[in-house]
């Protein structure tokens, strides 16, 4: 079985040429980022997760968690792999300085974080899930929670959890049920949560949940919603574990991917909990996070895409199988095939395109914290907010795509467990799904980032994407004047499809909404177009420079050029689903689904 | 005690090495480089010896291009002190790196020199042998195992026949076996904190070495490709093909 190599060198290019890593580095608190630094930073992260993560990750989907008597066991070796990817720093990349983190650029922990990811998904949900709740409780906790939980969650000895889900309540959190009653300085907490990741497992010696739940006098609905803290193990005054609190693991559910991460049904029974922050604004709070986790899952698709591409590579050269079409009476390997070339190639050039808008997202992000003129931050915090659903929606549906393909390259033996390859597609079809479906993220595009502001953002990036057009004009490759025209008519697909959106989405908010998906793809496969069009303009530079890595270069044209032709091709397409699709989708009455 | 460690930078072991067209020796350009295993050993023995609080101080030495900065860098994270680089851009050969590192030990005056017993690149095994010879030092090759005791050092040595275990005196020369030790894995604060770890830049004329290339290399190619085997139909055929054909027996 092939294993996993971080791909550094496209990496770097990203990080350097298309989101602008020096840029970053100049903004306040972030001048530590030197180049050398960086270097080491990717260098021992691709180390640690070629060597430590990724040969834990076929025999943890075999294995699986365990669960009995209220216990979880996780697959073997996690525990020691939990142990030193926290000793190693890992888990506080980006976090405050302040309470132990290093406090790195988003763009500088986003590769990090899809080396993990590619390595090992369901481990790497433990730490993510741990920094969600960390940055909870210092956005909103109080001194007193921060010093008794958040260092301890630091350095690794304890993990967290989020216990959002209940069995009525899933997208629609104003269906939360969980109580919450009021015991002096803190809360009995009591109700039952689905689907709380890495709720109860054998890595650490406690564990922190941030429990959603109602106080007895709160308002029905999203405003009566309240965040607590529920240890596992209570915290005594000296800092050291206490009683067992009353929240336990029912049981562990029985999934299609991410086995070695246990998914928990945690039950509360009059659980001590403490507030955080004030009571009813929980959501709220979440809230904040929600981009970051949103970022994290669409980076999940980027990560699940770059291993599944991997493997199939690796099978596609290595596979003898048919003869050349053009001459020659010997087998030969089927990466000699063009349909099987075709299909790495759309492997390779979606993940390059999804990770290139993911990267320059990330850098946006510490624009929109750290730029030192307020409109700067105000103009990223638009771009960010516009291109969070796009990048959680389009890189996971397309990674599940790529994930298929990689099972598809293998033939009979992608449908077989030892290849590994069907793993990548289990494992990625969760992230469709968690934080938010796709038909959500493509809501939220439509509804909250587009209509509601009367499309302003999306035409102001309409109106760079026209001006780089003319950037484009200037280069006389061919293959670049390809990618011109295909995505001129993508930017042209998306104009008509905002005006479309704009004219509905007050008047007959189903015809704008029916085509919501359609639209959050475009949005994708045109941002992707747009990045993989800026790196084939950079990489002619370099090209006719004859500085670098040519051969890295000549392929990034031909890469652009392919996803041009074969992807953002199907812009026009997406934007009639978009524009005329709506009346069909909302046509039938529903005895009229099955005709039986 | 003062360590000394010289670490080279070399082609990354995952790297599938290919010779230049010209075959005057491989490519380097665009391939990823890495510390070179033998000394990352030698390091990690070195920043154990001041973790059991033997060692005071460890210094990583480096002889070659400004890009070794880099692998100087990755020592300093792994646990050195501070780094010197002896900057060159001549094509340094065992004798030379070995009088460059005479120059710095008589300089630093360590009490021992922990090097990778040979680099993975050009596989010569001679530079810790030479620098034992030039300074007139003790010398241990090919160690698993380190015990330093009273101004002396004892090592265990990976031998043809087994196992050696010696004492030789201080200041002494020790080269590394792959099995002394396995390295950890650098931690991201420490990969901070070595960017504030002084790193010092010399050149071979400040040192008063003459590093000219003594070897002259006439040739570098890629080693025969495997031919296909054959099948045997028994034991008989097998013992006739090794001892007739291939003659090993």
């Amino acid at each position: 079985m092939s294993a996993y190599a971080a791909p550094l060198k496209e990496m770097r290019f990203v990080l350097n040429e298309l989101a602008d890593l020096a840029e970053v580095a100049k903004l306040p608190g972030y001048t530590d980022t030197t180049p050398d630094t960086v270097d080491a930073i990717l260098e021992e992260a691709s180390k640690f997760a070629s060597e430590v993560l990724d040969p834990l990750n076929y025999s943890g989907d075999q294995e699986g968690s365990k669960w009995k008597d209220g216990a979880v066991t996780t697959p073997k070796g996690f525990k020691e792999a939990y142990k030193l990817f926290c000793e190693g720093g890992w888990s506080a990349l980006s976090l405050d300085p302040e309470w132990g983190g290093q406090g790195l650029p988003k763009l500088l922990a986003t590769p990090v974080t899809e080396m993990i990811t590619s390595a090992n998904m369901s481990f790497s949900l433990c730490p993510m899930l741990t920094q969600g709740a960390i940055e909870a409780m210092l956005l909103s906790g109080t001194e007193e929670l921060k010093k008794a939980f958040v260092p301890k969650m630091f350095d690794g000895s304890w993990t967290g959890t989020m216990n959002l889900t209940e069995p009525q309540a899933g997208s629609d959190l104003a269906l939360v049920r969980t109580k919450a009653a009021r015991e002096g300085d803190h809360y009995r907490i009591s109700g039952q949560k689905i689907f709380i990741t890495f709720g109860e497992h054998d890595l650490t010696e406690n564990i922190v949940h941030l429990v959603l739940a109602r106080t007895p006098d709160a308002p029905e609905g999203v405003k009566g919603i309240s965040l607590f803290i529920v240890p596992k193990f209570l915290v005594k005054a000296d800092g050291s574990l206490g009683e067992r609190n009353a929240a336990t693991c029912a049981s562990i559910e029985h999934k299609l991917g991410i086995h070695a991460s246990p998914t928990a049904v945690m039950v509360f029974e009059n659980a001590i909990g403490y507030l955080v922050g004030e009571e009813n604004k929980g959501l709220s709070y979440m809230f904040i996070m929600m981009n970051a986790a949103r970022f994290a899952v669409g980076l999940e698709g980027v990560s699940i895409a770059e291993r599944a591409f991997q493997r199939a590579l690796a099978y596609a050269k290595d596979r003898v199988q048919g003869r050349d079409l053009v001459g020659g009476a010997k087998a030969v390997p089927i990466i000699r095939h063009p349909d099987v070339r075709r299909m790495l190639m759309l492997m390779k050039s979606q993940t390059e395109a999804m990770r290139a808008l993911a990267y320059v997202v990330a850098a946006a992000v510490d624009f929109s914290s750290r730029s030192e003129e307020k409109e700067d931050q105000k103009r990223h915090q638009a771009f960010v907010e516009l291109m969070i659903p796009v990048v959680k929606g389009w890189s996971t549906e397309t990674g599940i795509e790529v994930a298929s393909l990689g099972v598809q390259v293998h033939g009979g033996m992608g449908f077989i467990e030892e290849t590994g390859a069907a793993q990548h597609l289990r494992d990625a079809r969760i992230t469709t799904i968690y934080e938010g479906t796709t038909g959500i993220q493509a809501n939220d595009l439509v509804g909250r980032k587009i209509a509601r502001e009367g499309g302003v953002t999306v035409k102001e990036w309409i109106s760079v994407l026209r001006k780089f057009d003319l950037d484009l004009s200037k280069s006389g490759n061919p293959d670049i004047q390809a990618i011109r025209s295909r995505l001129a008519a993508g930017v042209q697909a998306i104009a008509d499809s905002v005006d479309y959106i704009l004219q509905t989405a007050g008047k007959d908010p189903n015809a704008a909404f029916a085509g919501a998906v359609p639209f959050l793809k475009l949005m994708g496969i045109v941002a992707g177009g747009w990045q993989m069009a800026r790196a084939a303009l950079i990489a002619e530079k370099k090209l006719s420079g004859k500085a670098g890595d040519q051969a890295f270069y000549s392929a990034k044209i031909s890469t652009a050029r392919f996803f041009g032709d074969h992807v953002l091709s199907a812009a026009p397409g997406l934007a009639t689903a978009v524009t005329s699709g709506a009346a069909a989708v909302m046509a039938l009455s529903d005895d009229q689904f099955l005709a039986a | 005690m003062k360590v000394l460690v010289s670490v080279k930078r070399v082609i990354d072991y995952n790297v599938k090495v290919r010779v230049k067209s010209d075959g005057t020796g491989v490519e380097t350009a665009n391939v990823k480089m890495s510390m070179n295993p033998f000394d990352e050993i030698a390091l990690e023995e070195a920043v154990r010896l001041k973790e059991a609080g033997i060692a005071t101080e460890i210094i990583a030495v480096s002889c070659g291009l400004q890009a070794c900065q880099e692998t100087l860098r990755t020592a300093l994270a792994i646990g050195a002190d501070r780094a010197i680089l002896v900057e060159s851009g001549e094509e340094l050969q065992p004798l030379a790196v070995a009088k460059i590192l005479k120059a710095i030990c008589q300089k630093e005056t360590p009490q021992l020199v922990i090097l990778g017993k040979q680099a993975i690149d050009d596989d010569s095994n001679q530079t810790g042998q030479m620098l034992a010879a030039l300074l007139g030092w003790s010398q241990a090759t090919f160690a698993s195992k380190i015990v330093m005791d009273k101004g002396k050092a004892v090592v265990t040595r990976e031998v043809d026949g087994g196992l050696e275990t010696i004492s030789i005196k201080l200041p002494a020369i020790v080269t590394t076996d792959l099995r002394l030790n396995e390295p950890r894995y650098v931690t991201l604060p420490n990969i901070m904190k070595a960017k504030k770890k002084p790193l010092e830049t010399l050149k071979p004329d400040a040192l008063g070495v003459d590093v000219a290339p003594r070897l002259q290399t006439i040739r570098v190619v890629e080693p025969p490709k495997r031919k296909a085997g054959v099948k045997v139909p028994d034991a008989k055929a097998l013992v006739d093909k090794l001892r007739n054909e291939a003659k090993v027996i």
